[in-house]
């Protein structure tokens, strides 16, 4: 397996962006080196040849956990309102939405 | 659109499916309620909160799978990762790389097949209303989010890009409509958004050509504005490339009131969605046992329904043109039970199918909760002679009103007693006696004048009076 | 000063009626008084809630019923575990002041068990880090030493069963974060096999590696605790449906006959004094009539790796969810995309903003299959190890730590040398297995040393009939400093 390229800053902006994270300048230059360095640790795993091995997403394995249609009781809205920042007209208020959902 | 140009059509079905519940939480899947009511952590996504997936949901998309001829396989669960105020957990719980339906088809009315790529199964965003004087996302103020259909189940369907014209793509979306409703999976209701349609569109010169850089298109909240949209985005797409510039890979919104697409966003700033294994889930893996259970509950698809009604026209004689017309009707509102136990009733195939594509047809919903024991004695009555078309429209409306009832005590309610024998002889003789000059002309031989009478003791009883019963004794009388 | 009285010994006397709870509350809220100052192991303590709780207890009692095996216990939860109507806040700003709308599963367990929830505990910031140093609400101090770390994430509840405030608490691990501070703090702390205990109500870290687990100041009462939160949950799909191991009648079956593996590649980087501690619980399990051997599972030397791809990889998705528009915190701004921007910047500490990016960087686009996937093949390599391992041994053992407590302030700065305090633990949480920290002696500092017993999946029950015995065998331990407990 190739290993991946070395992590620059502008890829540690962009995953900041990614993550709605705002970095001032300093915090950029201290998180793309400490990241760096624990990608760098990493590479012992991300240059292993483990081609044909199967991951492993679940230590164990277990397969179809369904639970039948049946209606649970809700939470009580104004329960759930009354931790919300912002509430109008028993709905969550946020601040303008500029574009679609991606 | 223009002859030298050749379009390729797909398309992205997603169906809310009719379970009780949502995809991953007990909460009620419920349309209109007050907002977020119908809540609980999960679908709030709460910190700690956890999934755990409905059997009838999975069932209904495996009946979606079967009813498009799919192989249903073992599949698994990703994490589409991305922020917006709707998705509560800020990513949605899809089936990505392992869907539980995969390689089907379509048959068209027509029978042209269109390949189905894969149907999986997905969690529904909330529902956010912009607040402002647009009521539209651009200049809200701000907005709203109410998360009671957060976690509604839905199936996605994905057609091959095997349309080639707008005409197909509406077929397909009406069969499929039709193949969701009969298969009990989902209500196929657009204009409440419980079905929702992107359609994927490119254009070329050849069929030998590759397929040209497509667009998709979304917000097509009806079949007319599919058809719409895709001429209208054929039509663009072949006007960039004719002036030498190239179509971009976009995403594009379609405007119904301006009639054109707009342009979302393009392929270049395409979102990184991070897709991974949905650690909180297990894998889904249906046995044969299963998945025959479930075929074994699926109900008879449109287009064995269609045919069904076509065999019964073939031993009556054959089908006409506007005949096909009515089963397609017929079929397509659910109606098509009423016209098989009708006919296996004794009722004559063309007055069924007219009556139900007709009459019943203009209030399907009433029509569907119908007894079809009430249904087929009223079209008997008509038959037998007992009451005149009109009188049978009357009565079949006043069923409905009452939701259900016997037809023979609405019709002597409604005074629509058939007249007896003597009473409809009495009303042609005087009828004849006041038109002497017409009489002589129509036993002169002039039938054309059998209706000039017929509409007289029509008149002259209100149209109750038996159609058929005058026309025999103006026939007996003239001897 | 006499030794805290057992949490067992206390559930029997409060079902016996020869003991008051609300008695042994009060005589623990007395120790907290006293010492929390000096350890702040809590974001809360719930005394009200508490008392209600104990009265409820004695009141069952008094009528003739019985409330449960932890009948008057008071437990300390790790502020991760959701508790409604009581602030959880993962130690973290975002969610300073929320109360959950529910109870974790265990909460409810532990409730219907008869033990009193006395507060909510200090923890590294969502449980990301090793030494209780990244919360935002100040540094839990270790009970033996208070310039020292507690250890971490759960490095409140070790803190405060080791000072005495409770004699039961429960954690979260994902890398280590029970075994860890327990180490650190000189009690026991286990990591049950994934899928034993619900995950319903703790707030996620790294979904596939959580699990929920004991402190306690014995291994008989860690097996209590374990006994009354583990079990299938239907609200857990990854809850296992079988039946859980019950662990509290095995612990004085012994070890005749049983093989011990020590894990070698675990002692590797020990400091001599804790691989010294480890060589000499081999040895009372030879004593003991176990066969002891050497095994190495050379692929646990990649876990630390794969667990800072895999963990920081599903937290960064767990972790989107704190937007500000449903709870918690929220920082206004103009628009929703500078809202949700503004308020994980100002909500989030630094460690948690370095594991989310590192794992938005895993899962992206160009280096998924590189990071992400090629760590889960890791996973399976390093499970396929302990199966060899575990053909041969019924347990492994090394050190749960490298080294004892070190002082607070000395690896806050260094990331990459924070996290490979978790080296010995975090093989246990990619493989799902259990494993169990007991203490063993003193260092060379005079501070608590651990020892790790691991086990395949579902062998709670050996795990804890061994831990027993490496118990038993346990040098003396000085008490903690802080310590004014005692018997109530
Ligand atoms: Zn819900």
């Amino acid at each position: 397996m190739p290993e991946p390229a070395h992590l620059t800053r502008e890829d540690v902006a962009h995953v900041a962006a990614l993550a709605r994270l705002h970095l001032t300048e300093e915090e950029l230059d201290l998180f793309t080196g400490q990241l760096a360095q624990v990608l760098d640790h990493a590479a012992d795993v991300a240059s292993l040849d483990l081609a044909g091995v199967v991951p492993t997403a679940h230590a164990m394995a277990v397969t179809n956990v369904l639970r039948p249609d049946e209606p649970i009781v809700c939470l009580d809205r104004d329960e759930v309102l009354a931790q919300a920042p912002s509430v109008e007209d028993h709905r969550f208020r946020v601040p303008r939405i500029l574009g679609e959902a991606p | 659109m223009r002859s030298d140009w050749l379009l390729v059509i797909g398309l992205e079905v997603h169906c809310e499916l009719k379970t009780t519940t949502k995809l991953f939480c007990g909460c009620p899947n419920m349309f209109g309620d007050e907002p977020n009511t119908n809540v609980c952590p999960n679908c709030l996504g709460l910190p700690g909160s956890l999934p755990v997936l409905n059997q009838r949901a999975v069932e209904l998309a495996m009946a979606i799978g079967t009813a498009l001829h799919c192989d249903i396989r073992a599949s698994t669960f990703h994490r589409k990762n991305y922020f917006y105020p709707d998705q509560a957990k800020d990513y949605q719980i899809s089936q990505y790389d392992e869907p539980l339906n995969v390689d089907g088809y379509l048959d068209l009315p027509d029978g042209f097949r269109v390949g189905i790529e894969r149907a999986h199964m997905e969690e529904d965003t909330g529902k956010t209303t912009h607040a402002g004087a647009s009521g539209r996302i651009h200049g809200a103020d701000y907005s709203l989010v109410d998360y009671n259909r957060s976690g509604v189940p839905l199936v996605e369907i994905v057609s091959e890009p095997d349309m080639r014209t707008p005409d197909q793509a509406r077929a397909y979306v009406t069969e499929l409509r039709a193949i969701l409703v009969a298969s009990g999976a989902s209500d196929g209701k657009m204009e409440e958004g419980s079905m929702r349609v992107d359609a994927n569109v490119s254009v070329r010169r050849s069929v030998d050509d590759p397929f040209g850089t497509r667009c998709e298109i979304k917000n097509l909240n009806s079949v007319r504005s599919l058809g719409r949209a895709i001429e209208y985005e054929a039509e663009r797409q072949i006007a960039l490339i004719e002036s030498g510039e190239r179509v971009v890979q976009q995403t594009r919104h379609w405007d119904e009131s301006a009639g054109r697409t707009q342009a979302l966003r393009s392929k270049e700033d395409a979102y990184d969605y991070r897709y991974f294994l949905e650690p909180d889930l297990v894998p889904l893996v249906p046995d044969a046992e299963w998945i025959r259970a479930v075929a074994d509950t699926l109900g008879m698809m449109p287009a064995e329904r269609r045919s069904r009604l076509v065999s019964l026209l073939d031993d009556a004689g054959g089908a006409t043109e506007a005949q096909l017309l009515q089963v397609a009707t017929v079929v397509d509102l659910g109606l098509d039970d009423l016209v098989v136990e009708a006919v296996a009733a004794g009722v004559g195939t063309g007055l069924a199918l007219a009556r139900t594509a007709n009459e019943a047809a203009t209030d399907a919903e009433a029509a569907r909760h119908l007894d079809p024991k009430s249904y087929v004695a009223l079209l008997t009555l008509e038959m037998q002679g007992s009451l005149s078309a009109t009188q049978a429209k009357a009565v079949l409306a006043e069923l409905f009103a009452r939701g259900g009832g016997d037809p023979a005590t609405i019709a002597r309610d409604k005074g629509f007693e058939a007249m007896s024998e003597d009473s409809l002889a009495e009303t042609v003789a005087d009828a004849i006696a006041a038109h002497p000059d017409e009489w002589s002309r129509f036993c002169g031989g002039d039938d054309k004048l059998a209706g000039f009478f017929t509409g007289l003791v029509m008149k002259a009883t209100r149209g109750q009076a038996n159609g058929k019963a005058v026309a025999a004794e103006l026939r007996r009388l003239r001897g | 000063m006499t030794a805290p009285r057992p949490a067992l010994e206390t559930a029997a006397m409060v079902r016996a009626g020869e003991l008051s709870a609300v008695d042994v509350l009060e005589h623990h809220l007395a120790v907290i008084e006293a010492g929390e100052e000096a350890v702040h192991a809590f974001n809360l303590v719930t005394a009200d809630q508490a008392r209600a709780q104990a009265r409820a207890v004695d009141a069952t009692v008094a009528a003739g019923g019985d409330p449960g095996p932890l009948a008057g216990v008071p437990v300390a939860l790790k502020d991760n575990l959701c508790t409604r109507g009581i602030p959880t806040t993962c130690s973290s700003r975002i969610l300073e002041g929320w109360e959950p709308p529910y109870d974790a599963t265990v909460v409810t367990r532990l409730a219907a068990a008869g033990a009193v929830a006395i507060g909510k505990t200090n923890m590294d910031e969502f449980a990301m880090g090793s030494s209780t140093e990244t919360s935002a609400f100040g540094t839990t101090r270790n009970p033996h030493d208070t310039d020292r770390v507690p250890g971490g994430s759960s490095g409140g509840s070790a803190a405060a069963v080791a000072a005495g405030f409770a004699p039961l608490a429960l954690g979260s691990d994902t890398g280590g974060s029970i075994r860890q501070p327990a180490a650190l703090c000189g009690v026991v702390g286990m990591k049950p096999t994934y899928g034993t205990v619900s995950r319903y109500g703790l707030v996620a870290f790294a979904s596939s590696l959580d699990q929920i687990g004991p402190f306690a100041g014995s291994v008989a009462d860690a097996a209590l605790l374990f006994d009354a939160i583990g079990g299938h949950d239907p609200l857990d799909s990854t809850s296992l449906n079988r039946p859980t191991p019950r662990v509290l009648t095995v612990l004085d079956d012994g070890v005749d006959g049983m093989t011990v593996g020590i894990l070698t590649e675990l002692l590797d980087g020990a400091a001599p004094d804790v691989a010294a501690r480890v060589h000499q619980a081999a040895e009372a399990l030879a004593a003991a009539g176990a066969r002891v051997e050497e095994v190495s599972v050379p692929e646990v030397t990649l876990g630390l790796s794969a667990y800072y791809l895999i963990a920081p990889g599903e937290a960064s998705s767990n972790l989107a969810r704190y937007d500000g528009v449903r709870y918690g915190l929220r920082v206004d701004a103009e628009d929703t995309v500078a809202m949700n921007t503004a308020t994980r910047s100002q909500g989030f500490g630094a460690e948690v903003k370095r594991r989310i990016m590192l794992g938005t960087y895993v899962l992206s686009a160009g280096y998924m299959d590189a990071y992400y996937n090629q760590a889960l093949r890791v996973r399976t390599r390093i499970i396929e190890g302990f199966d060899t391992a575990y053909s041969r041994c019924d347990v492994l053992l090394g050190p749960t730590t490298p080294t004892t407590a070190f002082a607070i302030g000395a690896k806050v700065d260094d990331p990459l040398t924070m996290y490979l305090s978790d080296v010995c633990t975090i093989p246990s949480n990619l493989a799902g297995h259990p494993a169990i920290s007991v203490p063993y002696g003193p260092g060379e500092d005079g501070l608590p040393v651990g020892v790790q017993l691991l086990g395949p999946a579902l062998s709670e029950g050996t795990l804890f009939q061994v831990a027993a015995v490496v118990e038993g065998a346990a040098p003396p331990l000085a008490a903690p400093r802080v310590t004014t407990g005692g018997p109530a």
